[in-house]
């Protein structure tokens, strides 16, 4: 495996090949730390391979960045192939709560009591 | 500066990450995908997985009754004890996974050649469940001036980052806490000691890190799952803070 901070030069064949060439492309990626399901609804039987991995890796809640390391797919495909699923009605996802210019106090209480339990 | 040439590899591409899906072990996902780059005509292949494909870690999704996930980042150089705290702290064992650097030149939605390559970084991660319905993820990353790319897509919407230090090479930290000063994202700042560490005085560290007065800075042993929890509420309370001051 890799460490982080290790650098390496991947050929990009397989990405472009899985998302034909939308990895990079101007739709906003996912946020890594959005949560995606599957909603359950039925798939196609032509539906890709590729698609049909990443819902029965979301059987239950699952962050978009543990999606991608799960599959061993680099979070550049996997955002793209989820925004796709999400389209089609196959993944339901879960925002990330984002802090409105880092003011949401309620927010940042929650984390604070939440990590003090943990002590 | 702490650029460690040591650290860039350039390899095949390997599994990226180790926690490969124990998902569905019926049903062929080849968790080690990315072990080449032309393989796509090998998916779908059911049941053809040995079992050596698949990771000993099974997924373990979030509860349910969780409504959303906030994120903090863990920065500092390589070997200063990212990689511990997060694994310290975290509920699931820790992942990694990649960011994407989208330099011009290595576009993914250009046409392919087969010299065209496009330049990754390692991130790893791990996950906290706060009070069953928020879900804290830590993201753990180096860096060096050239990751600075993959730092924006991660710093935006983070509430804040952790800024690791280690005394033996406090300069090895400059770029990662330039960057967070850069992006606007808070932060406070845990001193991880070593052995050999050399005892610095709290003022000492603040002078050379060039930190504002109001930046937290406390040791911690990532080691430690109380010291890491307690690094973590340094920053924590920093932020509400600085809320509090604003309004
Ligand atoms: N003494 C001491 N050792 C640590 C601490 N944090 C990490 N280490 C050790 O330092 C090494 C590098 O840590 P790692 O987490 O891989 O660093 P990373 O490159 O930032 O992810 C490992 O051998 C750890 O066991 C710490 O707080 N104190
Ligand atoms: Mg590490």
């Amino acid at each position: 495996m890799i460490e982080p901070g290790e650098e390496r030069t991947t050929a990009a064949v397989r990405p472009y090949v899985i998302t034909r060439g939308r990895a990079g492309s101007s739709r906003d990626a996912l946020p890594l730390e959005t949560l995606v399901k599957s909603s359950g609804s039925a798939l196609s039987p032509a539906l890709q391979p590729e698609y049909r991995r990443i819902v029965r890796c979301c059987q239950g809640l699952l962050s978009v960045a543990e999606v991608a390391a799960h599959l061993g797919q680099p979070p550049a495909v996997v955002q793209v192939l989820l925004a796709d699923l999400i389209d089609w009605g196959h993944i339901v996802a879960r925002p990330p709560i984002r802090v409105a210019k880092r003011a949401d106090m309620d927010l940042l209480r929650k984390v604070l009591d939440g990590l003090e339990s943990k002590l | 500066m702490g650029l460690k040439a040591s650290s860039e590899i350039s390899m095949p591409d390997t599994g990226r990450t180790d926690g490969a899906s124990g998902v569905d072990d019926a049903s062929g996902v080849d968790g080690t995908d990315g072990v080449d780059d032309d393989m796509d005509d090998t998916h779908g292949m059911n049941g053809t997985d040995s079992a050596d494909d698949l990771d000993d870690t099974t997924v373990m999704y979030v509860q349910p009754s969780v409504a959303g996930a906030a994120k903090i980042l863990v920065v500092g150089p390589m070997g200063v004890g990212k990689t511990t705290l997060i694994g310290t702290v975290s509920e699931i064992k820790p992942l990694s996974t990649e960011a994407t650097m989208s330099r011009a030149g290595a576009r993914l939605d250009m046409p392919v050649r087969p010299t065209k390559s496009t330049t990754t970084v390692a991130l790893d991660f791990g996950r906290i469940t706060l009070g069953g319905e928020l879900v804290l993820y830590l993201f753990g990353t180096p860096g060096q001036q050239r990751f600075l790319p993959a730092w924006k897509d991660l710093a935006r919407g983070a509430l804040g980052a952790l800024a690791l230090v280690d005394t033996r090479d406090l300069e090895a930290s400059f770029d990662a806490i330039g960057h967070l000063e850069d992006l606007d994202v808070p932060f406070s700042v845990a001193v991880n000691s070593f052995p050999d560490s050399v005892l610095h005085s709290e003022d000492d560290l603040r002078s050379a890190l060039d930190l504002l007065p109001h930046t937290p800075l406390v040791i911690c042993d990532a080691r430690e799952h109380k010291s890491s929890v307690k690094a973590l509420i340094s920053l924590v309370s920093h932020l509400i803070e600085t809320v509090s001051e604003a309004t």
